[in-house]
């Protein structure tokens, strides 16, 4: 049994009608990438699935159906959403953000095992601890966005955009370690219009385009199609 | 040391006390903006019915002066006041909260004008004598200055109220939590804060201090009216933009400053024109610096 099922998704707002029927789901384990242009819905999306947009359709997840459900009950349930632009706390510190993460739980030991297994994932963020997030780097907010995700102890762990603006480099590192974070057990959802580095590092995925899911299939399958080619990846 | 000398270290105690109750009352102003970005003029009319919660409680207890006294007066203001403020973002605000923050503004007007009339109907439009709180007594004596009881009892409250709300905002769970909402409300509830409750408690805390104020004043200045919340209001609103609104550090600096510069200018310039001085340097220092002392022009990291 999948995850997370979600079954004929549509969004309206403003009177755009922003995803048209979506469906796709995610098994525990898998990373699970949602790639297309800007504007495709993927952000909609998560957004709907973490209760911030209304929408109609079905979402299931574990088995239970979350539709209507306010996003800090999402949390609880166990699904946590690095968003779009990282979404940092400037005027916290990093440590402040971290514990923000952590929020929804009070097992004050383990939460230190967690806040250490950060950390250990992006050793940078331990020097800056008591740095306030707003003056860290983009590439340093993303890792604190991720971590901070991580802080809640998910089921599922949504990542929007985390390559967004940051160097090539900073890129690889933050999807090595997605891909770390999936190999100690984490199911990723990965929303991304970087395609070749997201479908690289995917069990699965889907194409999204205005508002419809177009293609889908295995991240090595996507990565040899000739449409998701002329597409995405910017030719042969 | 000289007369001159002493006359200036009175004023500045009596500003620095004045300066305090604005403090507080600007701290409620400061903290709905940072969390809703909605100027609650309501907040005056809270500060206003907290002063006659305390009145008629301390008529009803038949209260003596006397610490136990202040402190129970405190604690009745403290309460009336969180429960209004919790009530007039129930009703009036939240209802709103989708709205253009245009419609918001007007309806806080509107609950001010609201509670100010009603309380004309509910108290009477007379001014009342606040009962004696303390005895109004001499301290500390040193040479000219004086250092009264009300003075020393608005100064630590006002302290204890203060590093209380900084020992809140810093290191409670709560307190982190408020700060998040404030600088990123979408973010914060993808974290399981719940906004509507965050909100609350920032009205309950905002309120809670104007009832200190309210209880200060009326010590201090024992007259009170359904309209006395204006004039104090519109200072406290002034401090809270003066020392950068949103951020509570600024409204206690600002509020300090108004009381100071109120003080300096009734003491050497002129009693006549001690506001039209008070908003003259407001307008000043956000001339040269727009976000208020302590305001950040905000920044963002692509």
């Amino acid at each position: 049994m999948s995850m997370i099922d979600v079954k004929d998704l549509h969004v309206h707002y403003g009177g755009i009608h922003a995803l048209k029927g979506v469906s796709f789901s995610v098994n525990k384990g898998e990373i699970v990438s949602m790639v297309g242009a800007n504007g495709a819905g993927k952000t909609t999306t998560l957004r709907a699935i973490s209760g911030i947009l209304q929408y109609k359709g079905t979402v299931s997840f574990d088995g239970e159906t979350l539709g209507g459900t306010a996003p800090h009950r999402i949390v609880r349930r166990g699904i946590a959403h690095s968003p779009e632009g990282r979404g940092v706390f400037p005027n916290l510190t990093v440590m402040e953000n971290l514990e923000m993460g952590a929020f929804i739980r009070s097992d004050r030991a383990e939460i230190q095992k967690d806040f250490e297994h950060c950390f250990e994932l992006f050793p940078r963020l331990k020097e800056r601890v008591r740095q306030l997030a707003g003056t860290l780097s983009g590439g340093e907010q993303q890792m604190l966005a991720m971590s901070r995700a991580l802080m809640s102890r998910p089921k599922l762990l949504m990542l929007d955009e985390p390559s967004l603006g940051l160097a090539p480099l900073i890129v690889a590192q933050i999807f090595e370690i997605v891909k770390k974070v999936n190999a100690e057990g984490m199911t990723i959802l990965l929303v991304e219009q970087n395609a070749r580095m997201a479908l690289e590092i995917s069990h699965r995925a889907y194409v999204v385009e205005t508002g419809k899911i177009t293609l889908s299939g295995s991240g090595r399958e996507l990565l040899s199609d000739a449409r998701v080619i002329d597409s995405y990846l910017g030719g042969p | 040391m000289g007369a001159d000398l002493q006359e200036f270290v009175q004023h500045v105690i009596n500003g620095i006390s004045l300066g305090s109750i604005y403090a507080l009352i600007a701290l409620g102003y400061t903290m709905v903006y940072g969390i809703l970005q909605l100027i609650n003029f309501a907040h005056s009319e809270v500060y206003m019915v907290g002063a006659f919660a305390s009145y008629y409680a301390a008529r009803f207890f038949d209260t003596k002066p006397g610490f136990a006294t202040l402190v129970i007066l405190l604690f009745i203001s403290m309460t009336v006041c969180s429960i209004l403020g919790v009530l007039i973002e129930r009703l009036a605000y939240r209802p709103l909260r989708k709205a253009p923050k245009l419609n918001i503004l007007i309806t806080a007007i509107g609950v001010s004008l609201f509670l100010q009339y009603s309380a004309q109907i509910v108290f009477g439009a007379d001014p009342k004598v606040f009962p004696t709180v303390l005895e109004d007594s001499t301290l500390v004596k040193w040479g000219e200055v004086e250092l009264r009881s009300f003075d020393v009892a608005i100064l630590g409250v006002g302290l204890v109220f203060m590093v209380g709300l900084h020992y809140l905002i810093h290191h409670t769970k709560i307190g982190k939590a408020m700060r998040a909402v404030s600088s990123n409300s979408t973010a914060a509830s993808l974290m399981g804060i719940d906004i509507n409750r965050i909100i609350s408690t920032t009205f309950i805390i905002g309120s809670s201090l104007a009832g200190v104020g309210s209880v200060l004043v009326g010590m201090k200045y024992p007259k009170i009216d359904p309209l006395m919340g204006m004039l104090i209001g519109l200072k406290a609103f002034v401090a809270a933009v003066l020392g950068g609104i949103g951020n509570i550090y600024g409204a206690v600096l600002g509020g300090i400053l108004m009381g100071l510069s109120e003080e300096m200018v009734v003491g050497y310039l002129s009693s006549t024109y001690r506001d039209a001085f008070a908003f003259g340097i407001l307008i000043l220092i956000l001339f040269f610096r727009p976000a208020g002392l302590l305001g950040k022009a905000s920044q963002e990291k692509v």
